[in-house]
């Protein structure tokens, strides 16, 4: 029979303002096997933590039920108590009566009871713990960052500065990222290549660092320490090792009618080809969509023209199997389809183009080589209408997202300013529902381009884009003049919602990482665990976990940096006490918990066996690494006999509290 | 065919490939038969039977069986090739020490269904065709073959043999058949319709275990239902409908597993169409995961087992059974 101990906190007014904790104590000080209790106003504070170990020394305690807020929150803090006190810091359960009980509940009596109850599972369940141990395991001393836009780039560059390992899987052909595409940027309009290849140059340079480009992650195994990871090298036809990155094959290809994507389909590019001049790595690929030699097998110029015999169109896929005891997500983000957005005509007319495509006409090394021309007719646009907003901020019921996209306000006001400097002859409006502007620098940012630059904002939605006679009809209204406007533009961009790169939720799948309902990935904590996973090990850096603008990116990146490098310069990581174990006895050997186990900690064995009958017999049975096992679960529910059990949560663990909420 | 089967067990045994074989026996009356384990030649010449009422699936018994030394031959209709496979998957029968016998089955007969025809003391039955003649205290009857079939065999999945050493007659087809018509029409049920038929069918349960007994799923070490640690073994029921919470944990624990051989009704004394539950949770697997018929891949992971990135979310298939 256990000895226990049952200790309410009040919270201050968190719990005791909606359960009468006295109560709560008394009623739980009577259940079997309760030798002592007491209700302290902070059972984590000093004084309270010091009232627990007390209690467990002079009541010869076995175990101890706290009765506070989530096990999230403090049983670290109480298990660290229990064990200063002498025993099994295992031996510790929380009853949360504040997150599931107190903050939830208005009705005092109602509150008090479930409290109660809760009280009265945890003492049940406590009833038939047993003290356990933790096992320790390796770091590998490696991580893995999936992306390889700027914020992955960050991350890899200050792990790599800290002295570990870090590979960069990147799916295009180049690392680079959105940022690569973008002309100028805010608040500083410094050019956005003149400041991002240099950290490409470092990426490609540094020794630490590999870059796996034209690449995918196939599949996750392992967890936080030893992840276990499946790369798929996609073929080039190129080989790595000998292209120089000459460009030759790129100009001599026959096969010019290629949309290029990086230019987003504004010109078109050869079949083989590098995606820009600063590329990292700087090898040529091919499309295998367009190629003719690999679509007919006839043609074979871009072989015949490379000096360094680099033209390989017999490449295979190529699968890559690496160990990395951190993966960091950097998948970033994309302008949402602007396909249903049909009245601003995007799919109608060339002339309406998003931000990141004015991006690029806007690039010196762009389709237009940085001149504002019409995709249309190549003329240069008069007349320029931005619109905001389009599919952010929306209701949530039709196409759009109910977030705000956060760096279309600033864009928005760098092209309208650049449009303005650039071609002081063009009238440019701006139609908007806020202008946003928090950040260092940006407000000013803002002002200027509508006192300095005479951009026209007006507040109000664009209701209609239509094309007539090579213009394009806005009908737009102004909110706070209170008219309808008809403006015949020459071109009208649209700053498009952003939206996370369709590969995270495949890939959170495969990182059993949470995300939520706009596929952003979640964080541990939205305040104070910000680059973090709630999945050990695994660290979020950049768009993927929310909309944000360069500074805040790099910012986030280098977060995550630091909490990788403070993960990789551990020697071992304490496994979790709480695994799965097999009752050999009851024991199909039927491999259903092996093919359940995500991280691969259950093996079969055949041992002999002395059987009841006194025959022995050779059987097949399970056997759990609990170095490798997470405490998941998934076995014991899976297991068709129930001869898999977890410590610390055991079937009858389980039932008893059950038991004990329905007495 | 009765005969094939003779010569074979007996040209296996002599030929020592086999120490042992599996197939039937006939019982107390001509259509009770039994499992049985032939050691002789002899034996085998008395009493190995193989005929419309051969309806027990013997694979389940190799679990038991191939814990002995030496060989075993069974024969298998095709829907006992599923649980064979089945239960070869789960690592239960080490393949090794099993020469299996596909043998042909063109639908096994129901005696209650034949009774219920009308037919009354009947000493014997005869098949010919497509013909039952049934010979009574009160004379000679026919019936129709198709009027005598197990419900299981008029809705048979398939007549082909997943797993064999050797077959007897020649390769079958799986079978478009109708078994998931019932599943449906207790799914057009209203929640309140579908209580009360299942608390009719189930009050009726007595609970005799046979239906465990005789599942080729059901072949752990120790059944949760023996076993004291479980916490569910042995209680008393506090009313007849109890037992309903046996037979729906009893389905959970074969779902993804039961192949639909149909023992488990065949082998009710109370006549509980217990296939349905399975055949609901077969028809389920297939509308959310796919179609999927335990027993017939011997390399496919089943779905409930397995993950896949297309896989339905769980709040999907909960809305399906709104």
């Amino acid at each position: 029979m256990q000895r226990i101990g049952v200790f309410v906190c009040w919270c201050g007014s968190n719990i005791a303002a909606t359960v009468d904790v006295k109560a709560v104590a008394e009623a739980l000080g009577k259940e079997p096997g309760v030798v002592f209790f007491e209700d302290y106003q902070y059972m984590c504070s000093e004084e309270g933590q010091n009232k627990i170990k007390n209690a467990i020394k002079d009541y010869a305690l076995t175990g101890a039920v706290i009765c506070s807020c989530s096990p999230r929150m403090h049983e670290n803090t109480f298990r660290k108590a229990a064990a200063a006190a002498g025993i099994n810091s295992f031996m510790v359960e929380i009853a949360n009566i504040r997150e599931q009980c107190s903050w939830i509940h208005k009705d005092k009596v109602s509150a008090t009871e479930k409290a109660i109850v809760l009280g009265r599972a945890a003492i049940a369940k406590l009833h038939l713990n047993a003290p356990l141990t933790a096992g320790e395991s390796p770091v590998v001393k490696r991580a893995l960052v999936i992306g390889g836009g700027i914020a992955g780039i960050q991350t890899a560059l200050d792990i790599a500065d800290a002295g570990f390992e870090v590979d960069i899987v990147e799916k295009k052909p180049t690392i680079g990222g959105k940022m690569s595409q973008i002309d100028k940027t805010f608040p500083t309009l410094d050019c956005a290549a003149c400041i991002l290849t240099p950290k490409m140059v470092d990426v490609a340079q540094s020794e630490k660092i590999r870059i796996f480009a034209y690449s995918e992650v196939e599949a996750v195994k392992g967890f936080v320490g030893n992840f276990n990871v499946s790369i798929r090298k996609k073929a080039r036809y190129v080989d790595e090792v000998k292209c120089t990155g000459c460009g030759l094959c790129t100009e001599k290809c026959p096969q010019k009618k290629v949309p290029n994507d990086f230019n987003l389909g504004l010109d078109q590019k050869r079949a083989i080809y590098i995606p820009f001049a600063q590329a990292v790595p700087k090898i040529a690929t091919i499309d295998a969509d367009y190629c003719t030699m690999l679509k007919t097998g006839k043609c074979g110029v871009c072989s015949k023209v490379c000096t360094a015999g680099a033209i390989d169109y017999k490449q295979k896929d190529t699968v890559l199997e690496e160990q990395y005891g951190a993966i960091v997500v950097a998948t970033g983000f994309n302008p949402i389809e602007l396909t249903k957005y049909d009245e601003f005509a995007y799919s109608q007319s060339p002339d309406v183009i998003t931000s990141l495509e004015f991006e690029r006409i806007t690039n010196a090394a762009g389709p237009t080589g940085g001149t504002l021309l019409r995709p249309s007719d190549g003329t240069h646009p008069h007349k320029i209408v931005f619109v905001q907003c389009v599919g952010s901020r929306e209701d949530g019921n039709g196409c759009g997202k109910t977030y705000c996209s956060k760096i279309c306000c600033m864009y928005t006001a760098k092209h309208a300013m650049l449009t303005r400097e650039k071609y002081p002859d063009t009238e440019v409006y701006v139609f908007y529902i806020d202008v946003r502007t928090p950040g260092k620098n940006f407000d000013e940012f803002y002002r200027r381009a509508v006192e300095e630059y005479g951009v026209h904002y007006i507040k109000g939605m664009v209701g209609k884009v239509s094309p007539e006679n090579g213009k394009l009809m806005v009908r737009a209204s102004d909110l706070i003049e209170g008219k309808q406007l008809l403006i015949d533009a020459d071109l009208v961009v649209l700053a498009a919602a952003i939206e996370p790169d369709k590969s995270a939720r495949p890939l959170a799948t495969m990182l059993t990482a949470s995300m939520d309902t706009n596929d952003f990935f979640t964080e541990a904590h939205p305040k104070l665990r910000p680059v973090e996973s709630p999945t050990a090990g695994i660290f979020l850096s950049g768009c993927c976990q929310g909309p944000k603008d360069i500074p805040e990116t790099v910012a986030q990146a280098s977060a995550c940096a630091a909490k990788v490098i403070g993960l990789l310069n551990k020697d071992k990581l304490t496994c979790n006490a709480c695994v799965a174990h097999p009752d050999e006895m009851l024991c199909n050997g039927c491999s259903t918990c092996e093919k359940v186990c995500p991280y691969g900690a259950i093996t079969y064995e055949s041992k002999e066996f002395r059987m009841p009958d006194r025959t022995t017999r050779i059987r097949r049975v399970a056997s759990v690494n609990p170095a490798v096992c997470q405490g998941c679960g998934a076995c014991t529910v899976a297991c068709p006999s129930g001869a898999m059990d977890l410590h610390g949560f055991s079937n009858r663990q389980i039932m008893a509290e059950v038991d004990a909420i329905c007495k | 065919m009765q005969q094939v089967i003779r010569d074979k067990a007996l040209s296996l045994l002599e030929a020592g490939k086999v120490d042992r074989v599996l197939a039937w026996k006939e019982g107390e009356f001509f259509y009770d038969q039994t499992p049985h384990v032939f050691k002789t030649a002899e034996e085998i010449n008395r009493s190995l039977v193989y005929n419309g009422f051969s309806a027990a699936n013997l694979s389940k018994y190799l679990v038991k069986e191939t814990l002995k030394d030496g060989m075993i031959a069974v024969f298998l209709k095709p829907c006992d090739t599923y649980s064979f496979s089945q239960l070869l998957k789960e690592h239960r029968i080490p393949r090794e020490k099993v020469w299996a016998v596909g043998i042909p089955c063109d639908g096994k007969l129901d005696i209650d269904r034949i009774r219920k025809a009308g037919l009354r003391g009947i000493t014997s039955i005869r098949e010919d065709g497509d013909r039952l003649s049934v010979s009574t205290i009160y004379g000679e009857k026919t019936v129709a073959k198709s009027d005598a079939l197990a419900e299981r065999c008029e809705n048979c999945k398939s007549r082909k043999h997943i797993v064999y050493d050797e077959l007897i007659g020649s390769e079958g087809e799986a079978l478009d058949s109708g078994r998931f018509d019932a599943v449906e029409a207790l799914e057009k049920m209203s929640p309140e319709e579908r209580f009360a038929f299942w608390q009719k069918e189930l009050s009726r349960c007595i609970r005799c275990n046979a239906c465990r007994n005789a599942c080729p799923a059901c072949t752990c070490e120790k059944c949760v239902f023996d076993n004291p640690a479980s916490g569910i073994e042995s209680k008393a029921p506090a009313s007849s409908f109890e037992e309903q919470n046996f037979h729906i944990i009893r389905a959970f624990h074969v779902v993804g597993r039961c192949t639909d051989c149909g023992e488990c009704s065949r082998v009710c004394p109370q006549s509980i169409p217990l296939h349905l539950i399975n055949r609901k949770f077969i028809k389920d697997i297939n509308e959310f995961y796919g179609t999927y018929q335990a027993g017939e891949n011997p390399d496919e992971r089943a779905p409930l087992t397995n993950f896949d990135k297309d896989d339905m979310e769980p709040a999907d298939a909960f809305r399906k059974g709104e």
